[in-house]
């Protein structure tokens, strides 16, 4: 293989593998959006709070599987608590307003975590070795890490079992009807707390999981609910409101500001990074408004 | 019983649509003048003017900015920070490259730049709509932050790309202390909130609303979308310039690219949804909630707890409570603080014989 | 609604009410002749808590050893009293409204603790007559007295940083004529403190004949995979990693992921703590950082503390950080605090001291050997001096390497390119000078000369 090209894959595919990670962020922004129509704000501080609790009780010495079984148990509880308390008095209120919402929620959570816990670095060590991929790299000189092939081979478990949950079955089905129209699910009986409860545990799980592989590579600490901001662009371009949006958005954004700050970054000042990924979706809403799934819209006074 | 309209008669349609209807409320705001223009510079500590007042007012005047353009045109930005940041440097290049230009027409020239990339930003309002906006605001945003961090030109050469801004003096008096920068920033909020407060009660006002409450139709009643997008664009964006010049002239005294990140921005949104989107008064009642209110928190997290335990604890505490008020206030009143007010005069105005 | 109304009403005013009324009870003061103020500006929370929590731990825990064992400084009890803003700029000019007046005269000294903090107090400090203390952080160019007079870059500023990492690349290296043609990458935050190194790096490359190339890492630098893959088609010799928090751990991980060795990476003192590299874990073994002073619990200076301070459960941290890199920062920083405080007591009387008396301890301010042995803390910061010309005083720099569990010194002081670095601080002072409106000081009322 010519070494431009090889490097070229090496870049590309990088750069998906970074989507993926980034898609894994997104995918909890994407589960909440759909029930509720709200941009939760607070995933970041959701994604925190996962990490460290499950890195503190690790530090404990508990089991590995003990101690993800308790924060899951943890942001189930936490779910149900923010359905009661903060969700059910605000119901039918206009998006914007539960919007600002998970605002203050996540200014809670964000003195909730670190009070609880605490505010230095904790280590997590998942076991996966970030080294590169040694067969690929002999045979083609192309450096995969296989700490990402991991984190997209768990991810991808993750959207497979997370659209099972919500297309099938009874919840499933209950899930989609409140994401069509609130009022009308609850006309036909179908209970929105629940689901809502469900939605945001899901979305804690999401977080968890996100938490426990950005974790292992920055180490847990306030900065860990930063990586939100990696999501954003990937929410834009994909939709807020598809899973396989997010997914796919994710790849493209992706791809797209590795390439750029490679080949581009170098000409015109380097770290480029940051607005290269709006600038594509922002050309890809001028040509297509509704996004990459969104339907089309209908204008009618 | 004192806060009654009865008495106050309109004998015409301009005395009916008079920026202040109720005679109660003109006083009140003459109060609160007095009090800005002559109380708190004869008795507020240094601490008090810099550390709450000048903030807030600064804020107040971005905040306003970002209200006319979501609040009252209905377009949601997430870049107001660029904005500011636009204001900042074109303020300190004007100030400083051309050495005899007059303070006034620096922060104006700021404000009139940043209007400029205002349009420019709001140019695919046209196409894209709602939360998908934001994409074109969000770009705007961190593309200006790689602009002031990459381009040496914009701070005069500094190799940390930091703006130190220069010695300010209008019409000849020199600008110094904490209580003259006080005074020019209360001129400039002034001046500014009487602006806004007039225009949107003019005609460009009532095609931003209605443009706000649904473009298609507002453009079958002969409304110019694109004037009027872009227009609110403009007028958002000088407001927010001029606040950016001020935060950095009048208050921090020196920023980098930093100071006018992605949080700057969404805090302004912050301030104007709590405060309550198309209403001028929520903008300030909005700042002060989100400027003012964590640092009084801390104060008094910091004293009921004597100053002893870790100051962590102190800040933990203040988010949580910071976050709890947030959405308590919503569940109470759910259309900002604003409202909050307006339910309280009407109940004023009928007590206390309500029936 | 009424009522609910009501009690959010009340509930706000009760709140603003205790809130004045405390911000009131704060105004009593005791004793004030004998007591020295001090302002802790930090950070405990937010992004790089762990750094501002373990430099004010330590700089409070050497003031509680003073005041335990001597009963403060000749007979002057030191107080103090923190304000934690976040590493938010804004919320750091509050917290210096609010400390400024507290003491007899005030505050004295303050350290800013962030680059972004010392550039907005500036003018501020300058203006009230504060000293601003901002060692191996903040303005480079405060190095020129003349033009800043309050701030004081003491120890070592970055530009010389800098330049002491390349003689220490050349010391390994074999000699300065070897520079010639190696690769050296300069991986830096896109942020005014990781940018202003760009011109001295490009001033040693074009000395030495060695290239260098400037990698920026976007904000907050938590995924830094494109520039690690270029370092990978570079193959550079050696990296720097001038990041800061989060941004500081990513390298070492980018790093064995694509095999680039971990002692040929060379951080800056703000990549160089515990916090830093425990996350990446066995990546970050053989990881190299400079330093001002020297990390460890072996000291007499820190057992003391151990002693004194967490004997009396009076500690300000959690006793297993004692000695660690940011611990000891703080430490070594309130040494020169208090040698200053002496220097200025044995002038102006053992009594409360203004900020502009206290300039004058540090603008005469000569640390020995001799004094650090007596304080017990040879090896953790040199002997130097400062004077009115020459804020910084030392420049000089160590090294430390990380071997999988601690910190270990791998050199001596190393001393910067001084005369390469010196035009550059005082064409950029000059440059302050004028745009601000400033006549540089040649000669000083307080005595300290400037000629």
């Amino acid at each position: 293989m010519p070494e431009e090209l090889a490097w070229f894959l090496e870049v590309l595919i990088a750069g998906l593998l970074s989507g993926v990670m980034y898609s894994l962020v997104a995918l909890g922004f994407v589960l909440i959006f759909k029930a509720s129509g709200v941009f939760n704000f607070a995933q970041g501080a959701m994604v925190l709070f996962a990490a460290l609790t499950f890195a503190r009780f690790l530090e404990m010495g508990i089991n590995f599987w003990f101690a993800a079984a308790i924060t899951l148990f943890i942001m189930v509880v936490l779910a149900v608590i923010i359905e009661r308390v903060m969700l059910r008095p605000l119901v039918a209120q206009p998006v914007i307003i539960l919007f600002m919402a998970t605002i203050g929620l996540n200014y809670f959570l964000e003195g909730l975590a670190q009070g609880v816990w605490d505010t230095q670095v904790h280590a997590l060590d998942l076991g996966i070795e970030d080294v590169p991929w040694q067969s690929v790299m002999d045979a083609t000189n192309i450096l995969i890490s296989l700490f990402d092939v991991w984190a997209a081979v768990i991810c991808g478990a993750l959207v497979v079992m997370l659209a099972y949950f919500f297309q099938k079955g009874r919840i499933g089905r209950a899930l989609r009807a409140v994401a069509d129209d609130n009022q009308a699910a609850m006309s036909v009986g179908i209970p929105l707390q629940l689901i809502w409860a469900i939605v945001w545990a899901a979305a804690g799980l999401v977080a968890l999981v996100a938490g426990a592989l950005w974790g292992q590579r920055l180490g847990v600490q306030f900065s860990i609910s930063l990586v939100a901001l990696k999501a954003l662009p990937v929410l834009i371009l994909g939709g807020f409101n598809s899973i396989a949006g997010a997914i796919i958005g994710g790849l493209i954004i992706g791809a797209a500001e590795k390439l750029a700050e490679v080949y581009l970054g170098p000409i015109i000042g380097g770290g480029i990074e940051a607005w290269f990924a709006y600038l594509i979706a922002m050309l890809f809403l001028m040509v297509r408004p509704q996004g990459l799934f969104g339907e089309k819209i209908i204008e009618r006074v | 019983m004192l806060y009654r309209e009865s008495g106050q008669f309109k004998t015409s349609y301009k005395a009916d649509m008079a920026i202040f209807p109720i005679r109660q409320d003109l006083w009140g705001l003459i109060t609160t003048l007095i009090v800005a223009v002559v109380i708190v510079p004869l008795f507020a500590s240094e601490h008090m003017i810099v550390g709450y007042l000048l903030p807030f007012m600064i804020w107040s005047i971005a905040a306003i900015g970002l209200n006319i353009l979501t609040g009252y045109a209905g377009q949601l930005s997430l870049g107001h920070g660029a904005f500011m940041a636009v204001g900042a440097y074109s303020a300190y290049n004007l100030a400083v490259r051309i050495p005899d230009l007059p303070l006034l027409a620096v922060f104006i020239g700021a404000g009139l730049i940043a209007a400029a990339c205002g349009v420019v930003v709001g140019s695919p309002s046209l196409r894209i709509k709602g939360f998908y906006l934001a994409v074109a605001t969000l770009a705007a945003q961190f593309f200006s932050e790689w602009v002031f961090a990459t381009f040496p030109w914009f701070v005069g050469g500094a190799a940390s790309m930091v703006i130190d801004t220069p010695k300010m003096s209008l019409f000849g008096y020199p600008i110094e202390s904490n209580l003259d920068n006080y005074f020019l920033v209360l001129g400039f909020v002034i001046v500014t909130t009487l602006l806004a407060k007039n225009l949107v009660r003019s005609e460009i006002g009532r095609a931003w609303m209605a443009v706000r409450d649904m473009d298609v139709a507002a453009e079958v009643i002969g409304i110019r979308p694109l004037y009027t997008k872009l227009s609110a664009f403009a007028v958002s964006s000088f407001f927010a310039g001029i606040a950016g010049a001020l935060y950095a002239f009048c208050y921090v005294k020196s920023v980098d690219f930093t100071a006018f990140d992605l949080f700057v921005s969404l805090k302004v949104l912050f301030m104007i949804i709590i405060g309550g989107m198309g209403s001028i008064l929520g903008c300030f009642l909005g700042a002060a909630f989100i400027v003012i209110l964590p640092i009084l928190l801390n104060v008094a997290a910091h004293h009921l707890t004597g100053g002893n335990v870790s100051p962590e604890l102190i800040t933990n505490i203040e988010h949580m409570t910071f976050g709890g008020l947030i959405v308590y206030f919503l569940i109470v009143e759910p259309h900002g603080l604003a409202r909050m007010w307006t339910t309280a005069k009407e109940k004023l105005r009928l007590w206390p014989f309500p029936h | 609604m009424i009522r609910k109304l009501l009690v959010s009403l009340v509930s706000g005013l009760m709140l603003t009410a205790t809130a004045g009324m405390s911000v009131m009870a704060a105004e009593e003061k005791s004793d004030p002749n004998k007591e020295q103020f001090f302002p802790v500006l930090s950070y405990w929370s937010g992004p790089f808590a762990p750094g501002g929590s373990g430099i004010a731990g330590g700089w409070m825990d050497y003031m509680a050893l003073l005041n335990i064992r001597d009963g403060g400084v000749n007979g002057v009890k030191l107080t103090w009293e923190k304000c934690d803003f976040g590493y938010v700029t804004e919320r750091a000019v509050e917290c210096y409204e609010r400390l400024k007046n507290k003491g007899k005269h005030g505050a004295a000294v303050f350290w800013p603790m962030s680059t972004g903090t010392t550039y907005a107090l500036m003018e501020r400090a300058h203006k009230d007559k504060k000293v601003l203390l901002h060692m191996g952080y903040g303005r480079t160019d405060a190095t020129d007295g003349r033009v800043f007079p309050y701030a004081f870059p003491a120890m070592t500023n970055y530009w010389n940083q800098s330049s002491a990492k390349l003689r220490y690349i050349a010391q390994l290296e074999g000699g300065e004529g070897n520079l010639k043609g190696k690769k050296i990458v300069n991986l830096h935050l896109k942020h005014p403190y990781g940018i202003e190194t760009i011109p001295v790096w490009d001033k040693l490359a074009a000395r030495f004949g060695f290239e260098v190339t400037h990698l920026p890492v976007p904000w907050p630098g938590i995924d830094q995979k494109s520039l690690w893959l270029q370092i990978r088609k570079i193959k550079p010799d050696y990296v720097i990693n001038r990041n800061w928090g989060v941004s500081c751990t990513v390298p070492l991980r980018e790093a064995a992921r694509i095999g680039f060795p971990r002692d040929h990476i060379i951080g800056v003192w703000w990549c160089g703590s515990e916090e830093d590299v425990i996350p990446a874990g066995k990546s970050a073994k053989g990881y190299i950082t400079a330093t001002f002073h020297a990390t460890g619990p072996d000291f007499p200076v820190i057992q003391e503390i151990f002693e004194h301070v967490y004997g009396n459960m009076k500690g300000n941290l959690s006793a297993a950080r004692v000695g660690s890199v940011y611990y000891n920062r703080g430490v070594a920083g309130a040494i020169v605090t208090m040698e200053a405080l002496r220097n200025a007591q044995a002038k102006f009387g053992n009594v409360a001291l203004s900020g502009e008396q206290y300039r004058w301890g540090m603008e005469n301010f000569n640390l020995t050997a001799e004094r650090i042995e007596e304080l017990g803390a040879t090896g953790i910061l040199p002997p130097f001096s400062m004077k009115c010309d020459d804020h910084e005083g030392s420049g000089q720099v160590r090294f430390q390497q990380w071997d999988g569990t601690k910190w270990s010194m791998i050199s001596d002081w190393i001393a910067p390119y001084h005369e390469l670095t010196r035009k550059m601080i005082l064409d950029s002072a000059a440059k302050y000078a004028k745009e601000k409106g400033i006549t540089p000081r040649s000669g000083d009322s307080m005595g300290s000369d400037c000629g």
